[in-house]
């Protein structure tokens, strides 16, 4: 176990967790943001460097300074370590740089991105970033690129985080048939000769995306996230767990999605069938609204677990029981 | 005359075959190494050596080579970093075509200290002639029993490979330079773990530069101590300098570290002064990554010592008032240079370079190129220069690998120290725009 100390809190975390992973055991508005990094995806982080944080002293043993800011998701604590995020101004003035580097090649399109709402880029520009930007330059575009009948790859959006990548490397089935092509500014996602990724997994990589640059064609344009309502639900599916989220706009099932916790981290990967062909309430068992934060944009109709189905709740998972026990529904009238 | 360690015989015809090589006292210190020491004893010769890193960024080897994990039954790597490609850098391509042999010795004795069984030379893809010249010798060497199996009947066993890149600027940093010699995309690894514990392959791992591997043979042979006799202070030895630019007399120089900058650039033994009698107007020491500086700190330093070619003369007064001894690739321009299109050219090739994995360096250097795009074409305006300060301050120490400084640090520099020609950029953009413009408004012809 080591003993660290963040923002002048003192937590106690297993040895080899991350500075990032310790400060969300402690969790609110000190923990740092995240761009890339992703708990499921091995080999991820570390590229965005929203999550620099500032190590005032290295550990119990060798308390000197870290000389630069380093990267809080990658970095394994040490017994003994501080570490400064929001009480250090220097971090906050860099974090506000890299919002800066990261939308000068953004289209800034929200109004007619499908992300909007549930966007990382989103969320994070709006809480670090100003409002204005100094880059008179072009920005870089790309051509959209068709990858397929139900994902659609839209790189001027991309932000480069390489999650996607790591879901074909270590989620889907078969071999990676896109990646990184290109390098700096012109670096893009894509697949080199022009090929259509499909397998039974691989629309997880909308899930993962940050920003809109990979997005659900049965879902585009239908929609803004924050008019529809999510509801968890489940079927036996013999290739995923069936543990979804239903987005529903009135009666009619608009999207599907994976759940994921308060980071935005999938829990349990879904497979295409249920991502993109189930779309009748009668393919699901519905458990009962989602759990949406009350800070996103989406609860922004004061929606926030109204109801509850009484009849199935005992049939739940234990997942999402512990949810429910963390998040109790709102009881009605008080 | 200083003395010349690596380079002495370099002009001796034939001196790329083994037979020559040989002659001239070649691959003695494989013999002294692998017959008279053990491999502890060779390190321990480099530590003293005080012999300092010569890719960059001047981390002592011997130091280097202490930190390598040395786990039982996990195989261990030397790794050469020949992905030479910093713009005004160009001394290793020279030290491999004329004496291959040289580094091929270098390798065998370290790898042996190192306890490697496989090393490898990444050598820049554009250097094709270069890993031919390469290839011929290791022949050669495997065919004298330098190379393979039990070695001179010492028991140890070394393979040695040459693995050419694809000719990214990016792939010289050793992590990326890893990667890409596995077979993946060349992008920089974050750090920890450091190579030493998981490089090659995760197996523990040291990566040198040439010109550091090539003076090995040399401290074998001739004692580490005596080795640290040349030089001033903590750099130690000889060191070779690829100068370019405005000089009478460009090329590669081996010096003894210690020579005062002036000598170097005005000695008829070296550079022989600024071409067509001009004024020198800036150098920059050590490589297109470390900060320019004007001729009056170039050569005195800000408390008006002369500046030697050492690494800590170089950068005396940080980078307010000093650069960094860097690759040795010296870059001197003379008083017609236009320092503000050079530093867009410069922050071309960066932007051009970088691997575009973390967001500061993928979207800032692109940045700074068309700032200065613009300020050179007689587009800018006056917060464009403070505004290049400002993205070079937000791209510098926040990135995953050097790069990130390498591309902001020329910048800045060039606005600290020649802001007036930044201004009169923004001020006279039709003068300064013109074919042969100079600061402060003149011209030049031919």
């Amino acid at each position: 176990m080591a003993k660290i100390t963040f923002d002048g809190i003192e937590i106690e975390v297993p040895d080899g967790t991350t500075i990032l992973n310790a400060a969300r055991q402690i969790g609110g508005a000190i923990v740092p943001p995240a761009m890339c990094y992703y708990t499921p995806l091995k080999g991820s982080g570390g590229k965005c460097r929203a999550c620099l944080v500032k190590v005032a002293a290295g550990s119990a043993k060798d308390p000197r300074p870290m000389p630069k800011l380093v990267a809080s998701c990658i970095t394994p604590v040490q017994d003994g370590m501080v570490v400064e995020n929001t009480t250090n101004d220097s971090v906050l003035d860099v974090r506000k740089g890299i919002v800066e580097m990261l939308l000068i090649n953004h289209p800034l399109d929200c109004p007619v991105c499908d992300q909007a709402g549930e966007c990382d880029l989103q969320n994070f520009a709006f809480e670090h970033g100003v409002s204005t930007t100094r880059y008179q330059e072009e920005r870089r575009t790309f051509e959209k690129i068709d990858i397929g009948p139900l994902i659609q790859l839209h790189m001027t959006r991309c932000i480069l985080c390489y999650r996607c990548v790591y879901v074909a490397d270590q989620i889907s089935e078969g071999d990676r048939i896109h990646g990184v092509l290109g390098r700096g500014d012109a670096a893009e996602i894509g697949t080199y000769i022009e090929n259509i990724i499909d397998n039974d997994f691989s629309g997880n990589v909308i899930d993962v995306c940050p920003v809109g640059a990979l997005t659900d064609k049965t879902f585009r344009f239908k929609q803004r996230v924050w008019f529809t309502k999510p509801v968890n639900a489940h079927r036996d599916c013999p290739k995923c767990s069936g543990n979804v989220v239903l987005w529903y706009k009135g009666n009619d099932v608009l999207r599907t999605t994976a759940r994921k916790d308060q980071y935005g981290e999938v829990k349990e990967w879904i497979c295409n069938e249920c991502r993109f062909e189930k779309k009748e309430t009668s393919d699901w068992t519905i458990e009962g609204p989602a759990h949406i934060d009350r800070s996103s944009v989406i609860s922004a109709n004061h929606y926030e677990l109204p109801v509850l189905n009484q009849s199935v709740i005992a049939d739940l998972p234990a997942s999402t029981q512990r949810e429910l026990e963390q998040n109790p529904p709102l009881k009605l009238g008080s | 005359m200083g003395r010349k360690l690596l380079t002495e015989h370099i002009n001796v015809e034939g001196i790329e075959t083994l037979d020559v090589y040989r002659k001239h006292g070649g691959y003695r210190s494989v013999e002294k190494a692998l017959k008279t020491m053990t491999p502890d004893e060779v390190v321990e010769e480099v530590k003293k050596s005080g012999l300092r890193g010569r890719g960059g960024a001047g981390f002592p080897t011997g130091l280097k080579w202490s930190f390598l994990a040395k786990p039982e039954g996990v195989p261990r790597y030397l790794v050469c970093n020949a992905d030479e490609s910093e713009p005004g850098t160009f001394k290793d391509r020279q030290l491999m075509s004329k004496l291959p042999h040289l580094l091929i010795e270098g390798m065998i004795t370290g790898s042996y200290a190192l306890g490697a069984n496989t090393s490898y030379i990444y050598i820049r893809g554009e250097l094709l002639y270069v890993l031919r010249i390469l290839e011929k010798a290791i022949a050669e060497a495997y065919a004298a029993g330098f190379l393979g199996k039990n070695i001179l009947g010492s028991g140890y066993d070394l393979d040695l490979y040459v693995h050419p890149g694809g000719g990214a600027y990016i792939c010289g940093e050793e992590t990326a330079l890893l990667e890409s010699l596995e077979g993946k995309r060349g992008n920089p690894r974050n750090k920890p773990p450091f190579p030493a514990v998981q490089g090659l392959y995760a197996r523990p791992t040291v990566v040198n530069n040439v010109e550091s591997i090539a003076a090995v043979p040399v401290i074998v042979n001739e004692g580490g101590d005596e080795y640290a006799k040349i030089g001033v202070g903590k750099s130690t030895g000889t060191k070779l300098f690829s100068a370019c630019g405005h000089l009478n007399k460009p090329g590669i120089y081996e010096i003894e570290l210690g020579l005062p900058v002036e000598e170097f650039i005005y000695s008829d033994e070296y550079c022989g002064g600024i071409w067509k009698g001009r004024e020198l107007k800036a150098v920059v020491a050590g490589g297109s990554s470390v900060p320019i500086l004007p001729k009056e700190l170039i050569l005195k330093t800000a408390a008006g010592e002369n500046r030697l070619m050492t690494y800590e003369s170089l950068s005396d007064g940080g980078f307010v008032t000093g650069t960094m001894l860097g690759s040795g690739g010296f870059i001197a321009m003379d008083e017609t240079t236009n320092i503000v299109r050079n530093t867009w050219n410069f922050s071309r090739f960066y932007h051009h370079e970088s691997c575009g994995q973390c967001s500061p360096c993928r979207e800032g250097t692109g940045w700074l190129e068309k700032v200065l795009h613009r300020l050179v074409h007689g587009h800018g305006q006056m917060q464009d220069i403070d505004l290049l300060v400002s993205v070079a301050k937000q791209i510098e120490g926040n990135t995953i690998c050097p790069l990130g400084e390498a591309a902001a640090w020329p910048v800045a520099a060039a606005v600290r120290h020649f802001r007036d020609e930044f201004e009169w950029h923004v001020t006279h953009p039709q003068e300064a725009t013109k074919a042969g413009a100079i600061f402060p408004g003149k011209l030049v012809t031919a």
